[in-house]
């Protein structure tokens, strides 16, 4: 550090940064010539935290992994336990699973649409992002009991059937939604300083991808059509119908249309699922949960998320607590190792624009 | 870019035109969704106290405790859950695994207090006003974490039963009883049911977990009849168990069954720990179950033990009483084998009489009176000593021993117990036609309801509300009952409804053999005068101290003749029991 550098901490107590997070940056007038992320303002430690407890009592704790898409956490969990448990779950379990994740998905890019224009500093989209995604929050109320922490994918299926007449309610929604959409267009993609801010911000070179291990609309901004739905498709979605959404581009720009894109994705999928959804049973019974022993094994599951490949290692030694669970977030490899790359000869007003576009999520890297 | 992507934004200003989407609490509440995980209520009246839900908490946030006005009873802790809601995260697993389904979840989400002590509170004592609210989540009987339903345990059919007197019930493979034992929630609360306190709960989780010789070690820490007791049990703790409030309970006699039958030599399964041999011996009289349980763990102690025993097989009512259908000679003699093998000195065909109990008071520094009760009681109404009445406890030994009986084509058994059960089955086996005739209704009867259930399958008939009133002499060798009929009178809360005779009326019945059924009564004969006059009796049982101790110091008394319940697992209990109060008087310590 010369003379001529400021030491900056952005974070975490910052309206710009995705969470509890800091990034330390050196800058040269307005630009940055070096940066490092710091984490540790969670103190959660959640993987050791699931070492010590019995299988059922970690559901409430891996929602909240992702506080905004806590169900990738509980489908992944549960996945992987009953790989490694040997039970096989219910179509309609399956069904209702891929519902959930769908509108979980749909609910966090609506979410990012309005934050996305937050992080330059406009604030109407916010606002519109977190009301209108209140309405999938109802949805969920309805059918998990909880708003943000659901705790509703369990082993064996699901811990409720859909609630009579819901499936005309998230269609309702879905409408309602699609109405709302051409609205949002209109003062994000459609605006100069959206247009002006994202266009060509924090391009990626190409070989990153593979070099770092970019997955998600990170990935799929720079033209490389890797989705896990896709290519190791899980649930229901193997019998879904829909493409692998790529932009070219590599830059936030290209970024926000593959989020918007995806918004439309998910709203035909739900269509799609609600459409198909079969009837029978949602769940099969559990062992005893109290001591429930896994046989020995180890597994590792993964999904899409609305950030990129989330995945689940989980190794049982046989006993009622898992050996070891590693949670794999896409935003580690974001946050840290190109993050951290991309800030570099940045200009300091656009570190809050990179990192959700990013779409870091610290409890991934601090699990 | 131009123009048109600085205009169009300002479309946003369209919004203000539109109704608001956001509610305006507290002005206007919002009712939370059907399901909704909200504050906690808990039926105080359903809930037992089982703290499943304290088990199940990810966050430690219940505790139990005692609340005022609930007192611990029959399978009640008197525990309540308190939650702490600086803790609780609103899961909901504590209402999915509450095996009464007493607690639920209301869609009350809004509770604003400036005292944080007032959210660390019991649902259902502490009245928050919510009590009554119908909506919130609620546990789904047949999608939540308990299992309900009990493995069924595959039986003979009775049209083959009666035929023979092989084993009604066959018993559990490996996979059921693992399933069977997997239900168990780990509550406890059938400890208190069981005489004898076994570790119903950790030998239950050995057999779920696959490990059958620990569970069965478990089982010989207080036990050494569990495989009597897995086939004849009279199973209190299964109406104590959590799972039995809205589902059946866990088949806790059919496991120990299970697990007891896995091994046919105890002694390479069964780790006993021997004491140094003591230089003290202890007499013990009669070989049943209290019995031989005093003599094991007195021997396993290091003490010399002589049981005295007046049949020719050990087992007392377990070998003479009950039939061969439920518990089988090899079973006894395999459990009895080993307590034997454990240096236990065992004297058959030796009947004590006055003479030799005074010769045995002086070999023996303690000694335990297991005598049970071999005297009939008669019914007391004139003709009884007709040749044709026969008493149940004389007949099922003559069965068990394989002496000849004879029954006749049509039998009557006067009872309602679970002997005169046995005597009807066994009776059916001989091929009779059979009447239980009970004074009382059939809701009341003592029998084990599986008893009297498996007699009506096999064809037994079951008479409600009769009274003996005579017995009569009649042609062709057979014998009449004259019988009147009861009407039931209200005893009052708490009591048993009793039988009164309607005057007036007179039926007969006319069989080959009435069996006598009503019950037994110790025969104390035995004690010379000397020690009869010190040792205090009530009603007809040996009174005993918490230790099993009479009112003689150094005699100590157990099983049938000195408790009032009357069952093997008592008896086992009263035997253990004694074990203790012996080593304490021998020790001169006695409390």
């Amino acid at each position: 550090m010369s003379k001529k550098e400021v030491r900056l901490f952005i974070g975490p107590q910052h309206p710009g940064v995705t969470g509890n997070m800091s990034v330390e940056v050196l800058l040269k007038g307005d630009t940055i010539t070096w940066a490092k992320t710091h984490i540790g303002y969670l103190h959660r430690g959640f993987e050791k935290l699931m070492e010590r407890r019995i299988y059922i009592k970690s559901f409430p704790l891996v929602c909240r992994i992702c506080v905004p898409e806590p169900d990738t956490n509980e489908e992944n969990f549960a996945r992987a336990l009953e790989e490694l448990g040997g039970i096989d779950i219910p179509e309609r379990a399956k069904w209702i699973r891929t519902l959930v994740l769908e509108l979980s998905r749909l609910q966090m890019f609506i979410m990012w649409y309005g934050g996305i224009a937050g992080s330059m500093g406009l604030s109407t989209p916010v606002q519109w992002g977190i009301g209108d995604r209140d309405y999938i929050l109802d949805l969920f109320e309805e059918l998990t009991g909880g708003r943000i922490y659901h705790i509703y994918i369990m082993p064996g299926g699901v811990r409720k059937d859909l609630p009579e007449g819901f499936e005309e309610r998230v269609l309702k929604v879905m409408d309602m939604i699609e109405r709302r959409l051409p609205e949002y267009d209109e003062i994000i993609m459609e605006n100069a300083v959206v247009q002006k801010r994202l266009k060509g911000l924090a391009r990626i070179p190409k070989e990153w991808v593979d070099e770092m291990g970019l997955t998600g609309p990170v990935a799929r901004a720079c033209g490389f059509p890797y989705d896990v739905r896709k290519d190791h498709p899980y649930e229901a979605y193997p019998y879904l119908d829909f493409d692998v959404i790529t932009e070219e581009g590599c830059d936030a720009w290209a970024m926000l249309l593959v989020r918007r894109r995806e918004i439309d994705l998910s709203i035909n999928l739900i269509r799609q699922i609600i459409d198909r959804m079969p009837g029978g049973e949602f769940q099969v019974p559990l062992p005893n949960v109290l001591y429930w022993r896994i046989p020995p094994g180890e597994t590792y599951v993964k999904s899409e998320a609305t950030r990129g490949e989330f995945g689940y290692y989980v190794v049982s030694d046989g006993s009622d607590k898992p050996r070891r669970v590693h949670v794999n977030g896409p935003s580690f490899v974001h946050g840290i190792t190109l993050l951290e790359r991309l800030l570099v000869g940045q200009n300091i007003a656009d570190v809050a624009p990179i990192m959700v576009s990013l779409q870091t999520c610290p409890p991934e890297m601090e699990r | 870019m131009g123009l048109k992507e600085v205009l169009k934004p300002l479309g946003a200003w369209r919004q203000v035109a539109r109704r608001p989407h956001t509610i305006l609490v507290p002005q206007r509440q919002r009712e939370a969704a059907e399901r909704y995980r909200g504050f906690h209520v808990n039926d105080l009246e359903k809930c037992i106290g089982c703290g499943t839900c304290t088990a199940v908490c990810p966050n430690d946030a219940i505790d139990m405790v005692r609340v005022p006005g609930i007192e611990p009873k029959k399978g009640d802790s008197g525990f309540r859950p308190r939650i702490d809601y600086g803790r609780c995260c609103w899961c909901g697993l504590c209402v999915d695994s509450c095996p009464t389904m007493s607690l639920r979840m209301t869609n009350e989400y809004i509770w604003i207090r400036d005292v944080p002590d007032d959210f660390v509170y019991i649902p259902g004592y502490d009245i928050k006003g919510f009590e009554n609210k119908e909506k919130g989540y609620r546990k789904e009987k047949e999608h939540s974490f308990t299992h309900y339903h009990r493995v069924p345990m595959r039986e003979l059919p009775p049209e083959e039963r009666v035929e023979t007197f092989a084993e009604v019930v066959l018993g559990y493979a490996e996979e059921e009883a693992r399933r069977e034992a997997d239900r168990c929630v780990g509550c406890g609360l059938c400890i208190a049911g069981c005489p004898d306190r076994m570790h119903i709960p950790d030998y239950i989780r050995a057999i779920a977990s696959g490990e059958y010789e620990r569970s069965v070690n478990i089982m010989y820490e207080n036990n050494p009849f569990a495989e009597l007791c897995g086939k004849v049990c009279t199973r209190r703790c299964e109406s104590y168990c959590s799972l039995g409030h809205e589902g059946d309970p866990v088949a806790i006699r059919w496991l120990k069954r299970f697990a007891t039958e896995r091994f046919s030599d105890l002694k390479q399964v069964i780790k006993v720990k021997k004491a140094e041999p003591k230089d003290k011996s202890i007499g013990i009289i009669g070989a049943g179950p209290g019995g031989l349980t005093a003599a094991y763990y007195l021997a396993l102690r290091g003490y010399r033990v002589t049981v005295y025993e007046a049949m020719p097989e050990p087992g007392g009512m377990t070998m003479a009483g009950i039939p061969k259908y439920r518990f089988p000679f090899p079973s006894l003699k395999k459990q009895v084998d080993f307590i034997l093998s454990q240096g236990v000195d065992l004297k058959l065909n030796y009947f004590v009489d006055q003479e030799r109990f005074r010769r045995l008071m002086k070999e023996h520094d303690a000694i335990y009176i297991g005598v049970g009760l071999m005297k009939p009681w008669t019914l007391g109404v004139p003709g009884e000593d007709h040749p044709n009445v026969i008493y149940a406890i004389d007949y099922l030994r003559k069965v068990n021993f394989n002496e000849p009986v004879e029954i006749g084509k049509k039998v009557v058994v006067i009872g309602g117990g679970d002997v005169a059960m046995d005597a009807a089955r066994v009776s059916r086996r001989f091929g009779a036609e059979v009447i239980i005739a009970y004074r009382r209704r059939k809701i009341d009867m003592p029998a084990d309801h599986e008893e009297i259930e498996g007699a009506e399958e096999e064809g037994v008939e079951i008479w409600e509300k009769i009274i003996p009133l005579r017995v009569e002499d009649a042609p062709e060798g057979r014998v009449k009952l004259v019988y009147g009929k009861a009407k039931m009178v209200d005893q009052g809360p708490g009591r048993r409804p009793k039988p009164v005779l309607i005057e007036g009326e007179e039926y007969e019945l006319v069989v080959d053999r009435i069996i006598v059924a009503i019950g037994q009564q110790a025969d104390l004969s035995f004690l010379p005068p000397e020690v009869a006059e010190k040792i205090e009796v009530e009603r007809g049982r040996i009174k005993v101290n918490h230790r099993q101790m009479t009112s003689y110091p150094g005699i100590f008394a157990g099983g049938d003749v000195a408790n009032r319940v009357a069952d093997a697992i008592s008896a086992i209990a009263d035997g253990l029991r004694a074990v203790k109060g012996i080593e304490l008087y021998l020790q001169g310590s006695m409390d």
